[in-house]
């Protein structure tokens, strides 16, 4: 059964160059089109977020990247290879961590099992002992199953997780969602780590607040589309415009 | 001599021994069964066919290719776990997406079919298959006589059972599984090909049923029919156990076949039914199984 895992493939970092490109996306769940021509770019290092109101395609559009949705079309670039047509197992290949809304922590697995599981898929990833140094609770709590945690250490487990592999591109899906405030910040000096060491993320979040600081850029969506875009430069003048685009 | 409320100590322990032995079988039949429900959902009706078959590919091994018992223990669970692979393959990966209900009405189709084209070719009534030389004869207890090839069955059933629970609670490989039990898709979101894994587990399941069979020939008459009627009491035991628990299906397997067995002492009219009364009762009492989590 070993065959399960694949070989890592091979993959070259391009300095500078753009790490995902979205272009006129547009996906389907049976019926009901839910992305109707999303597109947008993140360069190496980067981090972008994803706003808009709920229902705007934000975490979609994070599920048709990693091919979860039902039917795409349009074109995804991931480190200059077009995934369209990969199957889902593939992508994650390409260097892609991804960390789903509802977290997918596992309840028949332990923290530590949990924290094994995603197979490499680059050289680089951090370490078992790295990764507790940074989430110290989670090596308190190793043995105890997977769903016990809290809801601020699962998020913690959900993302460590992905660290581990290798992945060069993180996409977050609400990670902030339902965590106290105190949770919240630990979490942020995290992406903060995270992208000092290079890594590029894409992040959905519903907390502007915890959001705006931390990223390059920032995507609001609307309807299945990227309707603005805004650099963090420009964010202190066009912040108002922001806010009411985000009804909030 | 001894006696157990009534009952001479040797009787007693005998039918304890073939309560275990079928018990043992049991166990190993509910344990693919419970594999394969894990990930793929479905209730694998074909389940008591493939055991059959894994009895007469042993069977028929000898007969015209003069393969031995040895050879086939370990040829006939390959062959059949790949004819297994090869109808998720090519079958049932077509109704995954649909309602379970329809990878049940499927597979009990192909058991159907399995079944009865071998009643065509070889009739109903059962062949006997001898007992490999090297387990023939048996133990004197003092307190009762066992059969050398009756105490392998049991040594190596509960081996195969040992094994896969631990590969499965224990391994890496058996993290996968566990993991894509819960949230397959996220699991492919990490990279694993979970269609493979599919694929793998319920070729394996089968396989479980397959070496089950070839344990079964020198015991059982070999018949297109045995799987069938042993299938029904292995669905009430893994009702008792509940699914999804490796242990769970094991440890009520075997338990079921000693109550059969005491059953059989006491009050033997009952014994074909009690397994089904101890299910009414568990389904009253405990409706997710013994083993099993509450919904």
């Amino acid at each position: 059964m070993s065959q399960a895992v694949e070989k890592i493939t091979e993959y070259h970092d391009l300095d500078g160059a753009e790490m995902l490109r979205v272009s006129d996306l547009h996906a389907f769940y049976g019926e009901s089109h839910i992305l109707h021509g999303v597109d947008f770019d993140v360069k190496r290092g980067e981090l972008v977020t994803l706003l808009g109101r709920n229902g705007a395609g934000r975490s979609t559009t994070l599920k048709a990247i990693m091919n979860m949705v039902g039917r795409r079309t349009g074109s995804i670039v991931i480190n200059g290879n077009e995934t369209l047509a990969m199957k889902a197992h593939r992508i994650p290949r390409l260097g892609i961590g991804y960390c789903p809304e509802e977290r997918g922590i596992f309840a028949s697995l332990d923290v530590e099992e949990n924290l094994l599981l995603p197979p490499t898929v680059r050289s680089g990833g951090m370490s078992l002992d790295e990764i507790y140094a940074m989430f110290p609770n989670l090596y308190e709590r190793r043995r105890s199953q997977g769903t016990r945690l809290s809801g601020g250490e699962q998020q913690m487990l959900a993302m460590a997780r992905i660290l581990r592999t290798g992945a060069r591109l993180l996409l977050l899906d609400e990670i902030t969602e339902g965590l106290a405030p105190v949770i919240v910040q630990a979490l942020g000096e995290v992406l903060v780590k995270l992208k000092s060491r290079g890594m590029t993320i894409v992040l959905v979040e519903q907390n502007f607040r915890f959001a705006a600081p931390l990223a390059d850029r920032h995507f609001v969506m609307d309807h299945g589309r990227i309707v603005e875009e805004i650099s963090a430069a420009e964010l202190p003048s066009r912040r108002d415009e922001l806010n009411s685009m985000l009804g909030v | 001599m001894t006696m157990i409320f009534g009952v001479p100590l040797a009787v007693f322990m005998g039918q304890l021994m073939l309560g275990l032995i079928n018990g043992a079988f049991y166990a190993l039949l509910s344990l693919g069964l419970a594999v394969i429900f894990g990930l793929l959902k479905i209730v694998n009706f074909a389940h008591g066919a493939m055991y059959m078959l894994g009895a007469f590919a042993t069977l028929l091994g000898m007969r015209y290719l003069g393969i031995g018992y040895w050879v086939a223990l370990l040829l006939v669970p390959i062959v059949v776990g790949g004819l297994g692979m090869v109808i998720e393959r090519l079958i049932l990966r077509r109704i995954a997406h649909l309602d379970h209900l329809y990878g049940l009405l499927l597979t009990f189709g192909l058991a159907l079919i399995v079944e009865g084209t071998l009643i065509n070719v070889f009739g109903v009534s059962g062949s006997s298959y001898p007992t490999p030389a090297a387990l023939q004869g048996g133990f004197q207890l003092g307190f009762m006589f066992l059969p050398t090839y009756r105490a392998w069955v049991l040594v190596a059933a509960l081996a195969v059972c040992l094994g896969t629970w631990y590969v499965i609670e224990r391994t890496r490989l058996g993290a996968y599984l566990r993991a894509g039990t819960e949230n397959p898709a996220l699991m492919q979101a990490f990279g694993v090909n979970v269609p493979l894994l599919v694929t793998l587990t319920y070729g394996f399941g089968v396989a479980l049923a397959a070496f089950a069979g070839v344990l079964a020939a020198p015991l059982y008459p070999v018949s297109p029919t045995m799987g069938s009627s042993l299938l029904i009491v292995v669905f009430a035991v893994v009702v008792i156990g509940g699914m999804g628990s490796i242990l769970g299906a094991v440890l009520t397997g075997l338990g079921m076949g000693l109550i059969e067995g005491l059953t059989k002492v006491y009050y033997p009219e009952a014994a074909n039914t009690v397994i089904f009364l101890v299910m009414i009762l568990v389904l009253m009492l405990r409706p997710a199984g013994l083993f099993g989590k509450e919904a």
